[in-house]
């Protein structure tokens, strides 16, 4: 059987990318928790933008641990598939916005 | 997956966790200097007044129901009552089931407030809809200035009615706009209204703080209802959540959670080092927890025979299931333990 290239064991391993650059993955990790800390925004309300974006950068790791982060933060499955919603849209919408471009551009160059 | 006969035997549940390939909780607790865990004193008497219940919510420890005829009797209740004389206990503490079925509940409170002990009742809210003789409790906890604490496991119908049953969330709602109608909740009013949040899935609970705010904020906006406290309360790997941890595959992976996030600094403040759990038949116990698991409290075994000295010289009963109340911020009857 052929192994696959995401393996969900490695998520857990996330921490051992300071190996190869320690600074940097400390620098990197000191941010992303205070992140995630309470601020403006519940901790559920990040959770949930964090879900919604790793499905626009379509992170598997990302949509797992968000799914599970957004639940244990007191979301509810409407709430994580309106943001999922929220993410589509705007990766649909980024898309199609371009059709203005390529009017504009079809405009230039026809009669 | 324990069968019907097995229903209530706490072996079988305690040795499950045991068999676990995870490091013992009384090997951790030696690990810490902790071991074995002694009571600081004696602040809180939990009474479990019954297991009769109008829900059957999948996961009750007490594994409570309408089936259930377990019932406090008076003359148990009058046994409490004697040993709160002799304790100088100032709180207690009414639980079940659903305690306010227990046809003596009114009786005990009142002479319990006679004895100005703080008393606080664990509500399923439901109960006050489910029969005609219910629908005053709101009327009567304000006479009492009994402290309500409510479940309500989520802020969303669709989470509420999964762990509670169809239903439960619109008449949850119901009650609570009842309460707040006689002042509970009502800033300035000194009549508290404290909502109990516990995970609905193979979770541990949120930060307290933080969803507390998002409860408030939806409860206003979405139904006028206001509350004192929120208290997020994790769920033990026992009875019915242990079946379905089992169930649903996700036993080790709960447990080793609990163990990953075990939290030294819970332990001086865990509640079973202040109190002490009646069960409906009278037995003692450290926890409401060990009570299910049927593990009697050292020393004293029963209320008839309660002893102040004899029980702040004891040792608790711990096994793998405290895990759950050491794990991140801790958790207790009253919510998080530090934060």
């Amino acid at each position: 059987m052929s192994k696959p290239y995401y393996i969900e064991e490695d998520l857990k391993k996330f921490g051992e990318v300071r190996e190869f650059q320690p600074e940097l993955g400390d620098k990197f990790f000191d941010w992303y928790n205070a992140v995630f800390k309470e601020g403006a925004l519940t901790k559920r309300e990040k959770a949930l933008i964090a879900l919604a974006v790793s499905h626009a950068v379509q992170c598997p790791y990302c949509i797992d641990a968000y799914t599970k982060g957004s639940l244990e933060n007191g979301a509810d499955e409407e709430q994580m598939m309106e943001a999922v919603h929220v993410a589509s849209a705007i990766r649909g919408g980024a898309s199609l916005v371009h059709g203005v471009q390529m009017m504009n551009k079809t405009k230039d160059l026809l009669m | 997956m324990r069968t019907k006969l097995q229903e209530t035997n706490s072996k079988f549940q305690i040795a499950k966790l045991a068999k676990l390939a995870l490091p013992g909780f009384e090997t951790k607790l030696l690990a810490f200097n902790q071991y074995p865990l002694k009571p600081t004193g004696l602040d809180i008497m939990q009474i479990n007044l019954g297991k009769m219940c109008n829900q059957t919510c999948n996961h009750c420890h007490v594994e409570a129901g309408p089936h259930r005829k377990e019932i406090m009797t008076r003359e148990t209740m009058e046994e409490c009552l004697r040993a709160l004389d002799q304790s100088g206990i100032r709180v207690v503490d009414l639980t079940g089931g659903a305690p306010e079925m227990n046809p003596n509940f009114r009786w005990f409170v009142e002479e319990l407030r006679k004895r100005s002990i703080n008393v606080m009742v664990r509500s399923n809210l439901t109960i006050v809809l489910a029969n005609p003789k219910f629908y005053d409790l709101p009327e009567f906890f304000n006479r009492n200035r009994v402290e309500v604490i409510s479940s309500l496991p989520h802020f969303s119908k669709l989470r509420t009615d999964a762990q509670r049953g169809d239903g439960v969330f619109d008449k949850s709602i119901k009650v609570l706009k009842m309460l707040n109608e006689v002042g509970y909740g009502i800033e300035g009013s000194g009549l508290w209204l404290n909502l109990v949040y516990n995970p609905t899935g193979a979770m541990l609970p949120a930060d307290q703080h933080s969803l507390e705010r998002d409860y408030r904020e939806r409860l206003k906006s979405r139904y006028d209802i206001e509350f004192n406290n929120l208290f997020t309360i994790t769920n033990m790997p026992i009875s019915r959540f242990l079946d379905y941890l089992e169930e649903s595959g996700n036993l080790e992976t709960y447990m080793n959670e609990l163990i990953t996030a075990f939290n030294p600094t819970t332990i001086d403040s865990l509640m079973c080092k202040s109190m002490i759990s009646v069960g409906w038949d009278g037995q003692l116990y450290d926890c409401d927890f060990n009570q299910m698991l049927e593990l009697n409290s050292a020393n004293v075994s029963h209320i008839r025979d309660f002893d102040l000295e004899k029980l702040l010289a004891r040792q608790i009963h711990t096994a793998n299931h405290c895990y759950g109340c050491t794990a991140g911020n801790g958790s207790s009857c009253g919510g998080e333990i530090v934060g």
